[in-house]
């Protein structure tokens, strides 16, 4: 009674298990990484003037200008972000056009003033400065200097078109077009914006055209969306042939438990899958050659405790004891060989970017969720199947000792 | 199935054979890597690669034509791929600002109807230095932590020996590659990581066996505790690598080109960290048993 209760729950902790995987992956999906799904990498460094050194505001500047080309480009899930003080990365998953639009990124800032028939009046290098504050009525305003020339220029332009609305533009995108509404000289404000933020938004962008610093692309990786379906797809063909392999040598070779340790690491898979998911982890190529190591680790982590069965059963012990004795031994050694690794794999993860990361956080994952197969869905498994004559017969687990008796 | 006598088969006894196949193995990749240097692909080396798939038969000489019409990247290593899926030309040549990039795409696109850019990458001179260095950096950490882990479940001269295979594996497998003038890119390194792992894995098993055999046979010399280890964890070592090599072939041969020379990697130095663990490692375990031993009465 107490056996069949057990076991009764071991396969509701297997079921259970199955199902939260399973749910992580249909809730969440797998995000997968540029080099799968097709888009561009572009890593970008900030070149320093003799105008301007980089510092946090500049490179705040830079990611604006940057952000802004994204969207007009209308490019969907766009990821900037800074790395280190001089870098931006930039990715653009299913870009149509990745040259294109890396050319476009890298561009340097321009910021122009325009007459209302679009003719330039002043270019943005007699821009001193921008930001955003008040003015006496509270309004959020963008509040701007001109240098010494820029005064005299921007003098004759206000009392030309006093009135007028004249045109801000940042490359060739119009930021704002103000009403003229009084002569400036070297010192104007830009009303017309709802909140300080917006405000700050234009004098971040003002700011950056007026004194730009070019940018240089240090590394760009592109993949068309062919190649990405073609990488999926032959991974996915490529996975499930090595996976049906293993699992017919296991089969072979250990008999029935061999179809348990095959149960299981299809069970490792999906586990691994919902992991993925869950944890919102973005996989890539080196991404799934990490899965692919894990993989290994899990299967051999199998064949160590079927060895250790195997051993203990030669000696003599009942299936029950034998199964025990395998299990106990086994722990050690799968955890010590996987900590080291993992050690390997968390500094790896620590020290690098990019690729080499990618590829050491999926080994770690998939380690873990090995050492969890191996240890509980393994162990359940061949638990609920214990007292079954396809594990109590001789040849199970590769054992000989009927072998033995034979000679 | 596997079956192994360790009074019958005596591994460690036969120590020096492997000795000199180790030396030999180390001493002739290292010469490889002497005379064939490394083909560094544009990860390490920058550079740019643009791989186009087309519809209809196309040559190299056709492509060479387009750059030399456009005067870009003309002095350009090209390569034709074939796959199941297309049939490709890949163009490998220095460092191309973006314009440039653009340019060569929308002359090779405009020449060949049905073409398609598949892939551009294109990496400067300093990226590569970093990643160099970063892996470098990262290698050696691991190298500490890892021997402080093995020091502290098991024993230092453990921990050295581990890191002794290791680099018996490492080397080998760069020599390999050397020999073969493949392309040593960012796959290769995370091959060269994997490699790593599969080796300590393989080290740890049989040395976790050695552990317990000497807390079990007390009396035992070293060099049965460990040859005993050793044959007992065969069947493993056999089994193991079988299931992973034939699942390393399988993607060699159905995950694609770019997987390939991941592969090609995994199998090499899945095979000699196998073989390593056996004949590398535990032989300088018993050899250093041996000696330090003979100090201690001496």
């Amino acid at each position: 009674m107490r056996y069949k209760q057990k076991r009764r729950l071991k396969i509701a902790f297997i079921v259970g298990v199955i199902a939260l995987a399973i749910f992580l992956y249909s809730f969440y999906g797998i995000n997968l990484g540029l080099d799968l799904e097709g888009g561009a990498h572009i890593v970008l460094q900030a070149q320093e003037t003799e105008g301007r050194t980089i510092d946090r505001e500049t490179m705040a500047g830079i990611v604006s200008v940057i952000e802004r080309r994204v969207n007009e480009l209308g490019l969907s899930e766009p990821v900037i972000q800074t790395e280190g003080s001089d870098r931006i990365i930039v990715e653009l998953p299913a870009v149509d056009n990745p040259s294109e639009a890396i050319q476009t990124i890298g561009r340097t800032a321009m910021l122009t003033i325009r007459n209302p028939e679009g003719e330039v009046l002043l270019t943005g290098d007699r821009i001193t400065d921008a930001r955003a504050s008040y003015d006496e009525h509270g309004r959020a305003v963008v509040s701007f200097q001109l240098d010494r020339e820029g005064s005299r220029e921007f003098e004759e332009i206000t009392r030309m078109y006093m009135g007028q609305r004249i045109g801000i533009y940042l490359d060739d995108e119009q930021l704002t077009n103000p009403t003229v509404q009084s002569v400036i000289r070297d010192q104007g404000q830009i009303t017309g914006y709802a909140n300080v933020r917006e405000a700050e938004e234009h004098a971040i962008l003002i700011r950056e055209g007026a004194l730009p610093v070019p940018v240089e692309v240090m590394e760009s990786r592109t993949v068309g969306p062919t190649l990405g379906a073609i990488a999926i797809q032959q991974s996915i063909r490529a996975g499930l042939i090595g996976l049906a392999l293993v699992a017919l040598y296991m089969i072979f070779y250990y008999k029935f438990p061999g179809i348990l340790a095959a149960s299981s690491l299809i069970i490792y898979g999906i586990v691994m899958m919902g992991t993925l998911a869950g944890l919102q982890a973005v996989l890539t190529l080196p991404g799934i050659a990490g899965i692919i190591l894990s993989i290994g680790m899990a299967v051999d982590a199998n064949i160590i405790i079927f060895e250790r069965i195997k051993d203990e059963r030669n000696s003599g012990k009942s299936i029950r004891a034998a199964i025990d004795a395998g299990f106990k031994r086994a722990y050690i050694t799968i955890v010590d060989a996987n900590v080291t690794t993992l050690i390997t794999a968390s500094i790896l993860a620590y020290f690098t970017t990019g690729a080499v990361r990618g590829f050491a956080v999926t080994l770690i994952i998939g380690i873990l969720v090995s050492m969890f197969t191996a240890f509980l869905i393994t162990r359940s498994l061949i638990d609920v199947f214990s007292q079954s004559s396809m594990i109590q017969t001789e040849q199970s687990f590769g054992a000989n000792r009927g072998v033995q008796q034979n000679v | 199935m596997f079956n192994f006598d360790s009074s019958k088969l005596d591994l460690m006894g036969k120590r020096k054979i492997w000795f000199i196949v180790g030396g030999a193995v180390v001493i002739l990749s290292l010469l490889s890597l002497l005379v064939f240097g490394l083909n560094l692909g544009i990860d390490f080396a920058g550079g740019t690669i643009i791989e186009f798939s087309f519809a209809e038969e196309v040559t190299t000489e056709d492509v060479r034509g387009v750059l030399t019409e456009v005067g870009i990247a003309e002095d350009a290593t090209l390569q034709t791929t074939t796959e199941d899926e297309y049939q490709g030309i890949i163009i490998r040549t220095g460092e191309l600002a973006p314009d440039e990039i653009e340019q060569v795409e929308n002359a090779v696109l405009a020449e060949f109807s049905g073409a398609e850019v598949l892939r551009t990458d294109m990496v400067g001179p300093t990226i590569g230095e970093e990643l160099r260095r970063q892996a470098l950096l990262a290698l050696l950490v691991a190298g500490l932590a890892m021997v402080a882990y093995i020091s502290f479940r098991f024993e230092p001269k453990f921990a050295i020996t581990t890191l002794a295979t290791l680099s018996h594996d490492v080397i080998f497998t760069v020599g390999i590659f050397a020999l073969l003038g493949r392309e040593i890119n960012t796959a290769f390194v995370a091959a060269l990581l994997t490699i790593v792992g599969y080796s300590i894995n393989d080290t740890i098993v049989i040395f976790d066996r050695i552990r317990e055999n000497m807390k079990l046979y007390r009396k035992m010399p070293f060099i049965e505790q460990a040859n005993r280890a050793v044959v007992d964890t065969l069947p493993r070592s056999i089994n193991t690598s079988m299931t992973t090599l034939v699942a390393i072939l399988a993607i060699y041969f159905f995950g694609g080109a770019a997987i390939r020379t991941f592969m090609l990697a995994l199998f090499i130095g899945l095979a000699v960290g196998t073989y390593s663990s056996i004949f590398v490692a535990s032989p300088i375990l018993v050899s250093w048993d041996i000696r330090s031993k003979a100090k201690a009465k001496s």
